[in-house]
């Protein structure tokens, strides 16, 4: 995170994931990856909902005290268990339109997560909403780095040729 | 059009003709064509830009049957 700026000067992309819908982030996912194949230094910025994609697909979800503790297993996350923002139907909209991708051989969102990082994506937390939810950096992926603000994110975004808020 | 090697990509969507063309980009000497073929038409688009943002030489196309085949030069190391 603290990273220097590289001596090679690549163009910078943003992309902002507030969302936690599995269509949502595959759009975020299709264009990082792009971004990174085209040569950009790509961040991606998970708040609120869009933390959802970066939790853990097992074990406990985490959150401190018990309020917290339940609003995460309520709204457990993990790449595997992201919703439709919409035909959702119960699950049904979900697992038709997963198999629809997967027939037209569309990575899934644990791939693009992947994919992501071995080409140099950072994925990084907002701390803010990892505050307010109660969670902590234990709770993510390995792939994730470590949280940061807004301040972070305005200071990317300012050198970024290209910035999303999805 | 010659090409020093060939990437299949038919039956494949956005990102990946991308995402795939800029992996094997790599494993090129400067000079070298390589010949993506794909069926998704977006293609036609995608890797001419993928071409003017990464600065490698766009060398044009040949399309047949719903098969379209794109040939990129590799200008830098």
């Amino acid at each position: 995170m603290a990273e220097k700026k590289k001596s090679t000067e690549k163009e910078k992309m943003t992309v902002v994931l507030f969302s936690g819908a599995v269509d949502k982030a595959l759009a975020a996912g299709i264009l990082a990856t792009t971004g990174a194949s085209m040569g950009m230094d790509v961040s991606m910025f998970f708040t609120f909902w869009g933390l959802n994609i970066l939790k853990k697909n097992e074990g406990s979800p985490g959150g401190k005290g018990i309020m917290k503790k339940m609003l995460n297993w309520m709204n457990r996350g993990g790449s595997k268990r992201l919703k439709l923002s919409k035909f959702h139907m119960f699950g049904m909209g979900t697992a038709m339109m997963k198999k629809f991708m997967k027939e037209s051989h569309i990575p899934s969102i644990e791939e693009f997560i992947q994919m992501a990082k071995n080409m140099g994506v950072k994925l990084v937390p907002c701390s803010t909403s990892c505050g307010v939810m109660g969670l902590e950096e234990g709770g993510f992926r390995e792939e994730v780095g470590s949280l940061a603000g807004a301040a972070f994110f305005l200071n990317e975004a300012r050198q970024s040729k290209v910035t999303l808020f999805i | 059009m010659k090409a020093d090697q060939t990437l299949d990509c038919v039956g494949l969507y956005c990102p990946m003709p991308i995402v795939k063309t800029a992996e094997k980009f790599k494993e090129l000497k400067a000079g070298e064509v390589l010949e993506i073929i794909a069926d998704d038409k977006g293609i036609k688009y995608d890797i001419p830009a993928w071409a003017q943002a990464t600065g490698n030489e766009y060398l044009g196309m040949e399309e047949s049957g719903g098969e379209i085949r794109v040939y990129v030069k590799k200008t830098k190391k």
